[in-house]
């Protein structure tokens, strides 16, 4: 009995302890976190080489804000990552995602391996033929020339 | 063998030289600003800005995306703030701009009635009409990042060209110039 009263008295304080306040924005733990990973992935326009958790740029603050409104709400990451790709366009993304205008990007690492494999392929083609072994006679003055 | 030789051996340079031609052409044309490698494209292009409705300053009328739906001709919406440098020097362009007769309406961008009204009286006001976006949504609906930004409408309603940052005497002749004739 005397648990379940320290319990009720105390677990509403847990959860609290739990909450954090990002941008003005109150959330539990594993909300931010997931905040943070969406906001990780997403670019700082003003910046540019920032992500929009790393910026201090005012835009970025308000883009943490309105990421943090729509995690609590309950959306998924998914619908939040569109929802910046339809304002900004996919340059928001850090990590573009496969599409025609990406292709190139992706497959380059592969064209440059098949580009290798080509090149050491041709190189073998145009290796001269290995030397034919020495007759007998030859063998008999390479011998003789190393004795001396 | 032997010509075979020459050309490898002219490979590198050829390679470093059609390099060096590339970047310098590259550094050239962000010199003539016709290149911008920090500029992106504005997925609002082709498309109706999205459902806004701001108000004006001081009591005054605002606007809202209805009323962007079918000018009379092509015409620009201006993103601004009192406290932006680089709209300052955007502002002469404006005021020469709404001077020929192309409207202009103006979005004043995180900025207070007050602010706005000083800006204005001390740099023209080139606006047919002005609206308020103080919290700055409106703005990130837009895809705006930064100001000045000016869209380009057509008579249809649809965005046709984004510039961001400040409209100078270059873009205006290179750029809208064609554009505007383009969908007038």
């Amino acid at each position: 009995m005397r648990l379940y009263f320290i319990l009720l008295v105390f677990l509403p304080g847990i959860a609290l302890a739990q909450m954090v306040t990002r941008d003005g924005v109150t959330l539990s733990g594993p909300q931010e976190q997931r905040a943070e990973a969406i906001g990780d992935q997403l670019r700082c326009l003003v910046c540019q080489n920032e992500s929009i958790e790393d910026s201090s740029a005012g835009l970025a603050k308000q883009l943490r804000v309105i990421i943090r409104q729509q995690v609590v709400a309950g959306d998924n990451s998914k619908d939040i990552m569109n929802f910046m790709v339809q304002r900004y366009g996919i340059f928001v993304l850090l990590k573009p995602p496969l599409s025609k205008l990406t292709l190139l990007l992706y497959a380059s690492p592969f064209l440059a391996l098949l580009i290798g494999f080509l090149a050491a392929w041709l190189a073998r083609q145009n290796r001269v033929a290995a030397v034919a072994p020495l007759s007998a006679a030859e063998a008999a003055r390479l011998d003789e020339l190393l004795k001396r | 063998m032997d010509t075979k030789r020459r050309v490898l051996f002219a490979a590198p340079f050829a390679a470093a030289i059609a390099g060096g031609a590339g970047f310098y052409t590259l550094l050239r044309r962000m010199q003539d600003q016709k290149y911008d490698p920090h500029a992106l494209p504005s997925p609002l292009i082709g498309h109706r800005p999205p459902a806004f409705s701001l108000p004006g300053l001081d009591n005054a009328q605002g606007f809202s995306n209805t009323d962007l739906r079918s000018p009379v001709k092509p015409m620009l919406v201006n993103w601004f703030a009192s406290w932006c440098v680089p709209c300052v020097e955007e502002a002469p362009v404006l005021g020469q701009l709404a001077k020929l007769g192309l409207p202009i309406w103006g979005i004043a961008y995180e900025d207070t009635p007050a602010a706005v009204a000083n800006y204005l009286n001390q740099y023209g006001n080139p606006f047919e009409r002005l609206a308020s976006d103080s919290s700055g949504l409106t703005a990130i609906n837009w895809g705006v990042y930064g100001v000045p930004e000016t869209y380009l409408i057509d008579r249809d309603g649809i965005v046709r060209w984004r510039w961001a940052g400040a409209l100078d005497q270059n873009v205006v002749l290179q750029t809208l110039t064609p554009l505007l004739e383009r969908y007038s």
